[in-house]
């Protein structure tokens, strides 16, 4: 939150710079996740183009929907993660996109296209920003501290035993707040689909699993996590590529001498598309289908990769991301890792109620 | 009407409506139009669209149809969860409001009897932290409370403690949170009422040989009755709804119905559930509500 604020003001910043020495020709509201962006690329882009960004962040892709099924958002470019656009598509919300306005789509990762094409047929509605994993991101010393030298360190059993997890407790243990990627780990950790649409498999076997692991949880948070993990607060969380990422980077800068790592567990990973959309009610079209291009650019995008750890989806790009990113497997992973990834796809509203039945009473112990 | 009330309108009906009148709109425009809209919503079944429930009324061949259903209601009932987020909302926003009248009590009633500059000194004390935002002050006592923060650094290099004592994320912090923010709501009514209290009724039970416990017990604490209600109501009703606290500073451990709305209105995109949950934590808050007006209309009968 400390650095949602942070980004916030600068991009507050470039805001009011654009807005003193260029003529703005149109405004684009943009709401775009929290550390999400290049420093730079918001005031690039409005130099450019002379028009003026209005920045905003959420941390949760549900926050986000509850804006967007009530309507009139007030914003021109949306990202949901790609699950949630599936759904968001089915309830009518977003505008196609006008592809000739996208001078820059032709750069787009066709096998990644064809991917999200499982949620979005044709690609209508949406042009990929990032890309990641859900994975586990730790403070090695602690973990091996906790747990000894024989600590399960590639694997969901990390964090998914509950032994282990028991022994993790007493130095800080955080869970995303998003039941579809924790339940997909529990699922596929028990040997499960995990986008299974049976509605058991949410009651049964996997939800008693998280029952034991809740009490050894310290929270449950989508974005707290980077902070925390830098700081030495927890020493692992269930938590997404480029925020823990961040969390290495912002412990690095603090020589706090907390060394925060991630990996992508053997048995395999949720992979999510954080995509660029636009609302059916959006008021700056134009200006929105000019800011989507923009981050299309590859050196613009390699910019944005290069400042907030997470892979993008534009193959010319990758020869301009620094090397320490583009070697990391854990954000660009091999093809045999990236073998082992799986996408969620939408589920029934059966199935809905009945994961998040089971979050809320494994999260409040009840 | 009372006949209290009554009186007055008799006697001043143009001014008497001009009093009244605006409370009415405002209690219409606040209150009776959103709950209406919540309560419909209540009734709707949840939905893949936008909005995502289905709608009241069909008007398809000329036959308007209204589609009401209390499935939501029944299903509150089918989930020991919600009666249990009630319950602890309530325990929880009770707890919070024995704290606050314990430690607000005492110093609304130093503030009271003090005199002077002072006592505008103390009262500005209670409402300035007030002006920075209330975010910012829960953010500030994540930093105190946490486990590498302020409090916990302090007393590990003073040696009181080995390992840092776990305060963020749980209960305790919440009630921490709680107190803090709503002091001042109990303290001012309180203070208000306390400083009208007539020196001369203590002056006559002095002389007539009450100490000062028996003169707190039977003549300051029955007088500041008024003062106590309005400042624990002002605190119970809106932390039994809390979301922004317990979401900040609680562990997953601490369960209240804001919450739950949240997850019912969030996770699971069920707008019509969500809107049974907040239909009936009103219900719950209007028994308090009534309790609370039936006591100050029997006073001002009293003083009339």
């Amino acid at each position: 939150m400390k650095k949602t604020s942070k980004q916030s003001i600068i991009a507050l910043f470039a805001g009011l710079m654009a807005a003193g020495s260029v003529q703005a020709e149109g405004t684009v509201n943009v709401y775009n996740w929290s550390d999400y962006i290049g420093d730079d690329v918001v005031a690039k882009f409005e130099k450019e183009s002379g028009i003026k960004v209005v920045y905003d962040v959420f941390d949760s892709n549900e926050v986000l929907e509850g804006k967007l099924l009530a309507g009139r958002t007030g914003y021109d470019i949306v990202v949901p993660t790609s699950e949630f656009m599936g759904r968001q598509i089915k309830a009518g919300v977003f505008q196609p996109l006008q592809k000739d306005k996208l001078s820059n789509y032709g750069q787009l990762d066709p096998a990644l296209m064809k991917t999200i094409a499982i949620m979005d047929p044709g690609n209508n509605y949406g042009v990929p920003y990032m890309w990641g994993t859900t994975g586990i991101g730790m403070v090695k010393e602690k973990v091996i501290a906790a747990l000894g030298p024989d600590a399960p360190l590639d694997s969901w059993e990390l964090v998914l035993n509950p032994d282990n997890l028991a022994k993790l407790n007493k130095c800080g243990v955080a869970f995303l707040d998003s039941p579809t990627e924790i339940f997909a780990a529990a699922l596929l950790h028990l040997g499960k689909d995990p986008n299974s649409t049976d509605v058991k498999d949410y009651q049964g076997e996997a939800k008693a699993l998280l029952q034991k692991l809740a009490p050894s949880v310290t929270y449950f948070h989508s974005s707290k996590y980077i902070d925390d993990l830098a700081a030495g607060e927890i020493c692992v969380a269930i938590g997404w590529s480029g925020d823990i990422a961040q969390a290495k980077v912002d412990a690095e800068e603090a020589k706090n001498g907390v060394e925060v790592t991630y990996f992508i567990p053997k048995e395999g990973a949720q992979m999510f598309f954080d995509i660029l959309t636009i609302p059916k009610d959006a008021g700056n079209v134009d200006e929105a289908h000019a800011f989507i291009n923009f981050l299309m650019q590859p050196e613009i995008a390699a910019e944005n990769t290069n400042f907030i750890w997470f892979a993008n989806p534009i193959p010319a790009a990758t020869p301009l991301i620094d090397e320490e990113i583009t070697g990391d497997p854990s954000i660009y992973p091999p093809p045999e890792v990236v073998e082992r990834l799986y996408i969620s796809t939408i589920k029934t509203p059966k199935v809905d109620r009945a994961m998040n039945r089971a979050w809320t009473e494994i999260k409040t112990n009840q | 009407m009372s006949p209290a009330r009554r009186k007055i309108a008799w006697r001043l009906p143009g001014q008497y409506l001009l009093v009244v009148i605006p409370p009415y709109i405002w209690l219409l425009l606040f209150f009776v139009i959103p709950f209406a809209i919540v309560f419909k919503i209540s009734l709707a079944e949840s939905a893949i669209a936008q909005p995502p429930y289905t709608a009241f009324y069909e008007y398809v061949e000329d036959v308007l149809t209204f589609r009401v259903s209390f499935a939501n209601y029944l299903f509150l009932l089918t989930d020991s969860l919600y009666f249990d987020a009630y319950v602890s909302s309530l325990r929880i926003a009770a707890i919070s409001t024995l704290i606050c009248l314990v430690v607000g009590y005492p110093i609304a009633y130093g503030i009271a009897r003090t005199q002077g500059p002072l006592q505008s000194l103390l009262l500005m004390l209670v409402i300035l932290p007030s002006w920075t935002s209330f975010l910012v002050r829960i953010y500030a006592w994540m930093g105190l409370l946490r486990n590498n923060g302020i409090i916990n650094s302090v007393l590990m290099s003073l040696g009181v403690v080995d390992e840092p004592i776990r305060m963020m994320n749980t209960e305790f912090a919440v009630y921490i949170g709680i107190v803090y923010t709503y002091l001042p709501f109990l303290i001012l009514p309180l203070y208000a009422n306390l400083v009208k209290l007539d020196n001369r009724l203590l002056e006559a039970a002095t002389d007539l040989g009450a100490g000062p416990v028996s003169r707190f017990l039977r003549i300051t604490l029955p007088l500041s009755m008024g003062g106590v209600i309005a400042g624990c109501m002002l605190v119970f009703i809106p932390v039994v709804g809390e979301f922004v606290i317990p979401e900040l500073l609680g562990g997953s451990e601490t369960l209240m119905i804001g919450k739950v709305l949240w997850g019912e209105f969030f996770n699971n995109r069920d707008w019509p559930v969500a809107s049974a949950v907040a239909t009936v934590m009103l219900v719950l808050l209007l028994i308090p509500i009534t309790l609370f007006h039936r006591y100050q209309f029997r006073e001002m009968e009293a003083n009339d």
